[in-house]
């Protein structure tokens, strides 16, 4: 590993500490009673348009998606860039849904995917499959935030053994653990604006500077080996890299606003107009997202994997350690530090929302329904505060004990299984029709089915799926929400005619959905 | 304003617009990929499987924009 390079530490600390001071004092923004939980866990519902960009933007697009997507890139080559139809492909969906799924949520104090489906379907089983869904698919993504902020201090030339080692990763978990707990969502809120002008600025200055430096794209795409440039060509009787390129696509863009970080902050919204002129303004961090992903391509260009300084970065970080190593070998000291607080503090934005929200979910649909039926308000946000912590807390272990490997694979997991939530939360949006309990089975078929793809395939994304001599390798997440809706449609019937009891009690009315 | 503008402006928004399917054609242009799948014509040295993409973010926020300022009152 290379020496300490104490000029971007000392400029990566002092913005650390910015940031940890604007996370505690978020606590008198906007003033709210933190006492209650929809203060404390979706800041009372009082972010504008601009405020819900950058929340939402820090939400999506995280530090683990700064390192990993051009890592994709500098590893995989094209297939990478799905990133870019993916975040194309989620903004109708946030346009369409997501504003009735706000109006009903505020009319019926709802906060998370579980009340809405407990007050829709009227079944606290259901609730509970999508809390659980929620919060195994959030943890194993705050563990892969947390190896962001673990990447770019190594990078900083901090290393260790034991307990000095991972050092670094505890203080920045603690600042992490108490500002959530004392300011609620305020504080990632505050945060993205300061995380999000730091990344502009870095990927802005750097898709000028380093073209320039290595001579222009013409000179860094002719670097590129020739299979990596674009995706292979499928043969017959496949569509090959086009199908799971273009499901990969389809699906994340499916899954990613049922994760319950991502609904927290289109929740925390002050209306549906906030939502929907989002979904026009947040295309400019797919932007960025795109031109990140092309750094894995600088990469190659300036060969930092053969330089011997980054020797140690590579072996220990792997690809993820690319985009560093770019950052350290064309930058100057200074801006180094700039670049890497802006990794390092977009880790905390999307984990701070994400163990809110895990905390939110436990709360109200386990602890709530299955507890502690009649808590205080004060009792519930405390409740939630303390959750919050247990959540980090548990990613912090699974960090610093577990493989790397395995938090990936986790998250991988993480996706296939929270698209299972979409018949009830984003269809339910639209219609009552289904049956509570064939939308329950619907759940289990898809979670059952996709895991088992997903082992059979060794955990990777794309399932080869045989039918009548063609093969269509696709994203698992895609075919198994078709599985799970196809049950539901069956079923729904099937359970309607055989049960003798009134279908559960809607407590939503038509008109909730609108404004 | 009227009772009557009102509520046409209620089902507006709560309701279906025609001007959504301008959506669909984000869809097909980026879920394609042999429409987008070659280096050739390059712009700027970039090859074209990666500026068509990249301009295809820029033009399905003025879709979007356009939708919600046909949509919203």
């Amino acid at each position: 590993m290379q020496d300490v390079n104490w000029i971007a530490l000392s400029i990566f600390v002092l913005l650390f500490g910015l940031i940890t001071w604007l996370g505690f004092a978020a606590a008198n923004w906007r003033k709210g009673d933190l006492d209650l939980l929809h203060e404390w866990g979706l800041g009372g519902r009082r972010f504008g348009t601009l405020i819900t960009w950058f929340l939402v933007g820090g939400d999506i697009y995280t530090a683990y998606t700064f390192i990993a997507v051009p890592a994709l890139a500098f590893g995989a080559g094209a297939v990478a860039f799905f990133a870019v139809p993916y975040t194309i492909v989620i903004y109708p969906f946030l346009y369409l849904v997501f504003p009735r799924l706000w109006n009903v949520c505020r009319k019926h104090g709802y906060i998370t995917s579980g009340d809405f489906v407990r007050g829709r379907f009227g079944n606290r089983w259901l609730a509970l499959a999508m809390a659980i869904t929620g919060i195994v698919a959030t943890m194993p993504y705050i563990a892969l935030q947390l190896v962001g902020i673990q990447v770019v201090v190594g990078a900083l030339g901090i290393s260790g053994s034991g307990l000095a080692a991972d050092l670094p990763l505890i203080i920045a978990f603690l600042v992490l653990a108490a500002f959530t707990y004392s300011s609620g969502l305020r504080a990632p809120a505050s945060i993205a604006i300061v995380k999000d002008i730091l990344i502009y600025v870095t990927a802005f200055t750097a898709i000028i500077v380093i073209p320039i430096e290595l001579g222009g794209f013409g000179k860094i795409f002719a670097a590129v080996p020739a299979q990596k440039l674009l995706l292979a060509v499928p043969g017959t009787k496949t569509t090959g890299a086009y199908g799971s390129y273009a499901t990969l696509a389809l699906g994340s863009a499916l899954a990613l606003f049922l994760y319950p970080h991502c609904l927290t902050g289109i929740l925390s919204a002050s209306s549906g107009h906030a939502i929907r002129r989002n979904a026009a303004m947040l295309p400019g961090y797919s932007f960025m997202l795109g031109l990140l992903a092309l750094f894995g391509f600088f990469a190659i260009a300036a060969g930092v994997a053969n330089l011997p300084e980054y020797a140690g970065g590579f072996k220990q970080f792997g690809n993820n350690f690319a985009v560093p190593a770019l950052l350290l070998h064309s930058f100057p000291s200074w801006f180094v530090g700039i670049a890497f607080a802006a990794i390092g503090v977009g880790a905390l934005v999307p984990a701070a929302i994400m163990s809110i929200a895990a905390a939110n979910l436990y709360t109200r649909n386990i602890h709530r329904e299955f507890l502690n039926k009649n808590p205080s308000d004060r009792q519930e946000s405390q409740m939630a505060k303390w959750v919050s912590l247990i959540v980090k807390l548990g990613a912090l272990v699974f960090i610093l004990f577990v493989p790397t490997q395995y938090a990936i694979q986790l998250q991988l997991l993480g996706g296939i299984w929270i698209i299972q939530t979409l018949p009830s939360v984003m269809l339910g949006v639209y219609t009552r029709w289904f049956n509570d309990w064939a939308l329950l089975l619907g759940w289990a078929a898809g979670i059952f089915a996709g895991t088992a793809m997903a082992v059979a395939v060794n955990l990777k994304p794309a399932y080869p799926l045989a039918l009548g001599g063609y093969t269509f390798p696709g994203y698992i997440a895609v075919y198994t929400v078709i599985l799970n809706l196809v049950v539901v449609i069956v079923l729904t019937p099937v359970l309607n005619a055989l049960s003798a009891r009134p279908a559960p009690v809607d407590q939503t009315a038509a008109a909730d959905y609108y404004a | 304003m009227g009772v009557l503008a009102m509520n046409s402006a209620q089902t507006r928004r709560g309701g279906w617009s025609w001007w959504y399917l301008l959506f669909v054609v984000q869809f097909v242009a980026v879920l394609w990929p042999p429409f987008y799948n070659s280096a050739a014509p390059h712009w700027m040295g970039i090859p074209f499987f990666y500026w068509y993409q990249l301009l295809w973010v820029v033009i399905s926020a003025v879709i979007t924009a356009v939708i919600y300022l046909a949509t919203n009152d």
